[in-house]
């Protein structure tokens, strides 16, 4: 018997996009307050955990047709290549740059190195804990 | 003025505190799990709302700084907390939990019976 979802859906629908959001803020805070890659992962990962909750798995992944084992390779690739890229200015490795930019709309900012290894490690945890809860949910 | 502020940050986070402290009086005294998820969602979420507004209240007020993400937990506590007591009373429901003895009214049952009929038929 298919049974009626409409007020858990619906609320799914509008939370994902909080928590999707917050998810960005923690992501890009964590340089300067608590965050960073991986809580931002783990976030992102539980507002589309919400939506397998609320919906089932194959709407999900009609929905966002991403491939998590693909993503996890390509957070792996981001980190390393921002780990080996001081190799080429003759600096160990590991060692990260940063410089002050004025960029259009959010003025004068200071982008860091760092914030690329952030993005990768956020990749591979995203990717990592939806490859773990599909293959766990998908067996039927 | 130092005096208006720190009596209305008082003021909220003691009736939240108020309100949970009933959530809680709640929990341990209604008799089946209907009532009890109804206790637990509407007043442990406005408590918690109100004590969130506190907070929010102490950090702009006194400490001049506006967290706006006291504001998103609000909203998304005002959202999610009455869906998540939906959700377990209506697992509760369908998984066959009976209803306190003096119970006077069951509009979903009857409607449930019938679902399940009309299943039946469109299998057979």
């Amino acid at each position: 018997m298919k049974t009626n979802d409409v007020i858990l859906q619906t609320t799914a629908n509008i939370v994902f996009f909080i928590i999707f959001l917050f998810s960005i803020h923690i992501f890009f805070a964590g340089h300067y307050a608590p965050g960073g890659g991986f809580v931002g992962g783990l976030l992102t990962s539980s507002a589309i955990v919400l939506l397998l909750l609320a919906y089932d798995l194959k709407t999900i992944s009609t929905a966002l047709p991403i491939n998590y084992v693909v993503m996890t390779a390509i957070g792996l690739l981001i980190a390393i290549t921002t780990a080996a890229a001081s190799i080429m200015f003759n600096m160990p490795f590991f060692t990260h740059a940063y410089d002050y930019y004025d960029l259009p709309l959010l003025g004068k900012q200071s982008l860091h190195s760092a914030m690329a290894f952030d993005l990768g490690v956020y990749l591979v945890v995203v990717g990592v804990t939806m490859t773990i809860i599909q293959t766990i949910g998908a067996d039927d | 003025m130092e005096i208006l502020k720190n009596s209305l940050i008082i003021l909220t986070t003691s009736i939240g505190l108020v309100f949970i402290v009933v959530t809680a009086v709640g929990l341990i005294r209604l008799p089946d799990v209907y009532s009890r998820t109804h206790a637990a969602s509407k007043s442990a979420t406005l408590g918690v709302m109100f004590i969130l507004l506190g907070v929010f209240l102490h950090f702009w007020l006194i400490k001049d700084e506006v967290n706006t993400r006291l504001l998103l937990g609000i909203a998304f506590l005002f959202m999610t907390g009455p869906v998540g007591g939906h959700v377990i009373g209506r697992a509760a429901y369908l998984s066959g939990v009976p209803m306190w003895k003096h119970s006077v009214k069951d509009d979903l049952g009857p409607y449930l019976k019938e679902q399940k009929k009309a299943h039946r038929q469109s299998i057979d």
